[in-house]
């Protein structure tokens, strides 16, 4: 793979964290029930991640079951309505299930049957893991067991009805505000009490190490292509790069490979009602040391975006690490230009993105808009749009009441 | 090394009385702070030897729904650390129990680690339990703890192995928490089977000066007399006090509940080794 690197700012950036760290974030501050199991999930995976064998059949599984190479479309009609840098879209909306969670599950469910795992627990947001997650497990023949806040489940309901068509047992959560980290807390509890044959698949670059770590190599394909992709076709490497942050799984793998590239400027574009990173103050959340929304008295507070995915009131450790040492920059969008981000894609190119990835659509637009017209952009298009329908329905019926 | 001295002082009176500490853990704020302050009496009456309070946190991992709903509703009044600490200090107006406190690491990392370690020592709270804090992280809390006289209580679990359990003790003092069965705290009739094994198994590990509580699931006066038995120095109380607490139990049915589970520590225990 070519890359314009300057050996000197290859060390800031290691490829694997120290000590479980990303500068002074992530770590492992869990219940000491977990580390044992956390521990040997890090010896095995250090080894199993080198092992051609494995990388082989993760490569296979990802053309031919999975779809990629994804696409990356230059985005003409976008371009044109920005007037100035050309837009390219990472198309990770086309893979199977409709966004980048493929990528992840499928990766760690291979993990989990290297490991001789009976059960895979996870616990989902909008579904979209969720649904990637039962996919994955049918193929490799592991029992999915998905941990879903009721009020998540109510929003999502025809991915609920998908994942269980699929075999998976889907676990509905009515404790707490019935949302993702309800369903991250019942899932935790499966795993401490099934840790002999229960392998906890993770959802994104979050949680205790070694999970940011293995959630990156398997999104980072997302980068890797984007770079090889775009070298191929215009013999460069790209001005921006854009990518919606939640907990931050796409956007690491967007982000990663273009780290030590000094010139390409990368941004993460959060849920101005979730927006850890640039609202945030450093804590400890869900097993890692990292940027997270909590008051004066260490209480991690409530999230409200419309993006279930973004609706998390912390980040990966490793885009904590690249806020601080400045190597990427954060910004948030609310929800209402998420959605209009999300209209403008759709009728200018035909293309209707998850809202989610309508926020990473939204800012990448204006930035481009402020660029060159011989800078390139590159968005990552990380999920489909249809689970997010009656959203956007709702909206744009509010939106035109309002006007 | 230094131990707070009311956490040093029971455990010595015990041992000489020949019986095994009743560490009995409340969820402070639960359901409001006076009835809080009413409930730590009653333990205390009911002949409880160490009182734990637990810092309300709103995102407890791998927590029992009871202990995490407990914490929710604490949140609900806004209880947070100050207010736990007050709790203490009032408590500390006319009793010499050992207190220690259960908090989760983000409040206390929010404060910063010497700020919480010199309001506890100053409250004279006697140790405190960070269930997220595993010894990996915790070489500076450790240092602070020191630096204020605090108990370190850390804990091992049946998956912990031999090197693991003794690399724990010496980040530890007054007690190993030793959690007796697998999954999340909470109350179970059956005391697990993992429970005697492991007590067997680390007990020989520790250091003379480090002693032995058992928890998790523990509830009836049966689980009580077989751990003692197996040779815990005490046991620790949690989801079955904060779950009467629940129910709306009163002071005085708790305290007298407390003193059913305090007659199961005298049992007769095999000769210390």
């Amino acid at each position: 793979m070519a890359s314009a690197t300057k050996p000197s700012s290859v060390a800031k950036f290691t490829e694997l964290p120290k000590e479980g760290k990303f500068g002074e974030f992530g770590g492992q501050f869990v219940p000491e029930i977990l580390m044992p199991a956390l521990r040997a999930l890090e010896n095995d995976y250090l080894s199993i991640r080198t092992q051609a064998r494995f990388q082989n059949e993760l490569k296979a599984l990802r053309t031919d079951y999975c779809g990629r190479p994804t696409p990356l479309y230059f985005a003409r009609r976008l371009t044109e309505y920005a007037g100035g840098a050309r837009i390219f879209l990472k198309r990770e909306d086309l893979l199977h299930g409709g966004s980048h969670s493929i990528n992840n599950a499928l990766g760690q469910a291979l993990l989990a049957r290297e490991l001789r795992r009976s059960r895979v627990l996870c616990a989902t947001g909008s579904g979209e893991h969720g649904l990637a997650t039962a996919m994955a497990c049918v193929l490799l023949e592991l029992q999915a067991e998905i941990y879903m806040g009721a009020a998540d489940i109510e929003r999502h309901a025809t991915t609920v009805e998908q994942m269980k068509l699929l075999g998976a047992r889907v676990h509905a959560v009515t404790r707490g505000s019935q949302r993702l980290k309800d369903a991250t807390h019942e899932a935790l509890r499966a795993w401490v009490t099934h840790l002999q044959d229960a392998y906890y698949l993770i959802g994104s670059s979050v949680g205790p190490h070694p999970y940011p770590l293995i959630v990156r190599d398997f999104q980072r394909v997302i980068g890797d292509e984007i770079k090889g992709q775009l070298l191929r076709r215009e013999q460069r490497l790209p001005d921006l790069v854009v990518a919606a942050v939640g907990q931050g799984g796409s956007a690491i793998g967007t982000f990663f490979p273009f780290v030590q590239d000094e010139k390409v400027r990368l941004l993460g574009v959060e849920a101005a009602e979730a927006a850890s990173l640039t609202q945030g103050t450093v804590g400890v959340f869900h097993g890692a040391k990292t940027y997270l929304l909590q008051d004066e008295h260490g209480q991690v507070q409530p999230t409200h975006s419309l993006a279930a995915e973004l609706d998390y009131a912390a980040v990966g450790p490793e885009h904590a690490f690249y806020k601080k040492l400045g190597r990427a920059e954060y910004i948030a969008v609310s929800g209402r230009e998420a959605l209009e981000g999300g209209r403008l894609l759709a009728e200018l190119e035909g293309i209707l993105p998850s809202l989610e990835a309508a926020h990473a659509i939204y800012a990448g637009v204006q930035r481009a808009k402020k660029l060159k017209r011989d800078q390139i952009v590159v968005i990552t298009l990380s999920g489909r749009g249809e689970k997010d329908l009656r959203l956007y329905y709702d909206r744009q019926q509010l939106s035109g009441q309002a006007v | 090394m230094i131990v707070s001295n009311y956490l040093a002082k029971r455990f010595e009176e015990l041992q000489r009385r020949q019986e095994a500490a009743l560490v009995a853990f409340l969820m402070a704020g639960d359901p409001d702070l006076p009835r809080t302050l009413e409930y730590a009496r009653a333990v205390e009456g009911g002949g409880a030897d160490v009182l734990g309070l637990g810092v309300p946190f709103s995102d407890p991992i791998a927590e029992s729904p009871t202990l995490e709903e407990a914490a929710h509703r604490a949140l609900r009044h806004g209880v947070h650390l100050q207010d736990v600490l007050q709790i203490v200090r009032e408590l500390r107006k006319s009793s010499t129990i050992p207190i220690l406190l259960l908090s989760y690491y983000n409040p206390i990392l929010r404060l910063g680690e010497e700020a919480f370690a010199r309001r506890c020592s100053e409250a004279n709270v006697d140790g405190v339990l960070i269930p997220d804090l595993p010894i990996e992280e915790a070489t500076s809390w450790v240092n602070q703890a020191r630096k204020y006289g605090l108990a370190r209580i850390f804990s091992a679990t049946p998956e912990t192995g031999d090197e693991r359990v003794k690399q724990i003790c010496e980040f530890s003092s007054g007690f190993l928490y030793l959690v007796s069965r697998y999954g999340a705290t909470g109350a179970r009739e059956a005391l697990a089977e993992t429970a005697l094994p492991l007590i067997e198994r680390v007990r020989p590990l520790l250091p003379s000066d480090l002693k032995l509580v058992v928890g998790f699931g523990i509830s009836t006066r049966p689980q009580i007399e077989s751990v003692v038995r197996a040779g815990a120095d005490g046991v620790m109380v949690t989801s079955a006090l904060v779950a009467r607490i629940a129910e709306g139990i009163s002071p005085e049915a708790l305290s007298a509940y407390v003193r059913e589970l305090k007659e199961a520590t005298r049992c007769p225990s095999p000769a210390p080794s």
